[in-house]
């Protein structure tokens, strides 16, 4: 089939999955794949340029919580919540890698530095428990049946479409970052900063243009899924081992395709679903275990993930050869 | 067009250059030469940006430039090569040139970016096919690349480090003739930064020579081989050695 015809197949398909096919259960599972497909979507657009940030999981916390802070507190709606937890984002992303990019922090240090971020963002959420609840988490304050002024649905199916065109975006907003300049630039900064200086590039400006961008981004995701469950904790929407999820899923999905993270999320949360099924209680924990052990094999033995090295597989033997990428 | 005046570069004690001053004009190719350690690559970093001098003043058409960032000293017509090429991998050979089109030209137009690539290319000779790879070139094709780069950023002056080491001697030729190429056709003011002596002695308009960080001769080539301090400089007593001994310390 050309790939013409599968495109719109596939988003009619996605559109309609809800209305004929109603397991809750089900559609919970693809509304919370949709959107950490999001959040590792967005995680990857710095991730594929060798910027790997390992403090991701303090911008989802910012915008989970900025959003349900104010409208517990103030009353703001989650529609002016949003647009202001991503500004937060935004700002806080900026705080901590302007200096970082104009002094030359790169690779290990760079990931180092926003992994402190990771830790500040939830030792803050956790200090001042008085208005966030600290480590017992956060619900926002609930209105009656669906409410679109306070972005609170009973109907799952709403979520599903919410999440789906989030999602959606963020593959609009890969693709429209891989075809422009802009990505010929971060490629060329990822090689080689001096050189791309010398080719014009101002090599910090791109680097905070995708890094505030990206924080953005999965801030959206953190506050969607705040809206979503209505319960959010430090453990689930902040701190490192959320980082390390999405450095996780987004390696072993294809961190060069723009499937490549969705393919991740299905993965992890499957595989996180599979052992709290299988396994219960007991099993807690058990999916960072394996995330870990997995990461390892994947980074030595398939270091452009399954979606990346299937469609390797599928274009050899195509016109252009692919270069091997090393990975970040 | 660009006039250096007192120029300073200190690295804690060590001074790399001292008290340099220096012009060029519009349309004249200036060789720099010099040993190994003598400040000429010192004075290329701090002319393309890559760090500021510790004292003195560069003025390029009138303006100061000295300490700006690189892009913006690209932005404002200076091109520069790399002694050694500095490719971009994962992009195509056109893809290299097209990113230094567009923003060495400020980042406006990809349309104006792709026509400045393909006429930089078709200049130096590499192809204009868009998905060539990097990775077939040789030595040579690598500094054509890098040339072409240079070029699409559309400089007024361009700064051409050592721009043959690696190349064998028919390569060398077309290298230079390339350099002068450019100025002819293009109208471009060009600074050769070089170790091999008798190429460059050839096509440059006016040489000046650099040791232990200060101008020691300047002038037309035919006198500058003949100033005994540069000879002396040069570890040689004749001509014949003096190329030699360059030519050896270009391999």
């Amino acid at each position: 089939m050309n790939a013409r015809l599968a495109w719109p197949i596939a988003a009619v398909a996605l559109v309609a999955l809800p209305f004929v096919y109603r397991d809750p259960y089900h559609l919970h599972i693809f509304v919370l794949i949709l959107i950490w497909s999001f959040a590792y979507t967005s995680w990857s657009m710095m991730g594929r340029f060798g910027l790997v940030s390992l403090g991701h999981g303090g911008f989802m916390g910012v915008g989970a919580y900025v959003t349900a802070l104010l409208w517990n507190h103030l009353g703001v709606s989650p529609w002016i919540g949003i647009p202001i937890a991503l500004v937060c984002a935004g700002g806080l992303a900026l705080i901590v890698a302007y200096p970082c990019f104009r002094f030359r922090i790169t690779g290990h240090y760079f990931a180092l530095v926003t992994l402190a971020l990771s830790g500040i963002v939830l030792q803050v959420i956790t200090a001042t428990r008085d208005y966030t609840g600290g480590s017992l988490g956060y619900t926002p304050e609930r209105t009656k049946g669906n409410n679109i002024l306070a972005l609170q649905f009973e109907d799952k199916t709403v979520w599903y479409l919410i999440a789906l065109a989030v999602w959606a975006a963020g593959l609009v907003i890969w693709y429209w970052v891989d075809r422009s300049m802009s990505r010929y630039a971060m490629e060329a900064i990822s090689e080689d900063e001096d050189a791309a200086a010398a080719a014009g590039v101002d090599v910090t400006a791109e680097k905070l243009k995708i890094t505030v961008i990206s924080a953005a981004m999965t801030a959206l995701a953190g506050a969607l899924y705040c809206q979503y469950q209505m319960f959010i904790s430090p453990d689930t929407v902040s701190g490192i081992s959320v980082s390390l999820q999405m450095v996780f899923a987004v390696v072993v999905g294809g961190i060069y395709v723009a499937l490549g993270p969705t393919v991740g999320a299905v993965i992890t949360l499957l595989l996180a679903e599979s052992l709290r099924i299988f396994f219960g209680t007991k099993a807690v924990g058990w999916d960072n275990l394996v995330y870990g052990v997995l990461l390892v094999l994947f980074i030595i033995f398939l270091p452009k993930g399954i979606l990346g090295s299937l469609m390797d597989r599928l274009k050899s033997g195509g016109a252009r050869p692919v270069a091997a990428r090393k990975p970040a | 067009m660009l006039v250096v005046e007192g120029l300073v570069k200190r690295f804690g004690g060590f001074t790399a250059v001292s008290n340099v001053s220096f012009k060029v004009d519009q349309g004249e190719i200036l060789g720099l030469i010099g040993p190994n350690g003598s400040g000429k690559s010192t004075i290329f970093n701090m002319l393309s940006g890559t760090f500021p001098p510790s004292a003195g003043s560069i003025k390029f058409e009138g303006q100061e430039i000295a300490g700006l960032a690189p892009h913006r000293i690209i932005n404002r017509g200076i091109g520069r090569t790399f002694q050694i090429p500095r490719p971009f991998r994962r992009l195509s050979i056109f893809e290299n040139v097209e990113l230094a089109g567009y923003y060495g030209q400020g980042g406006h137009s990809r349309a104006r970016a792709d026509e400045a690539a393909e006429r930089a290319l078709a200049m130096v000779g590499l192809p204009t096919d868009r998905h060539a790879t990097v990775d077939g070139l040789g030595a040579a094709g690598l500094k054509k690349l890098e040339l072409a780069k240079a070029l699409a950023t559309g400089p007024k002056l361009l700064l051409a480090d050592e721009s043959l080491g690696g190349l064998d001697e028919a390569e060398m030729d077309q290298a230079a003739d390339m350099l002068r190429k450019i100025r002819d056709e293009l109208g471009i003011t060009i600074i050769w930064v070089e170790h091999i002596m008798g190429v460059l002695m050839r096509v440059v308009d006016r040489v000046m020579v650099l040791d232990h960080g200060e101008k020691i001769s300047e002038g037309l080539p035919s006198a500058v081989a003949g100033d005994p301090r540069v000879i002396e400089v040069y570890l040689g007593t004749d001509a014949h050695a003096t190329q030699a001994v360059a030519a050896q310390a270009g391999r």
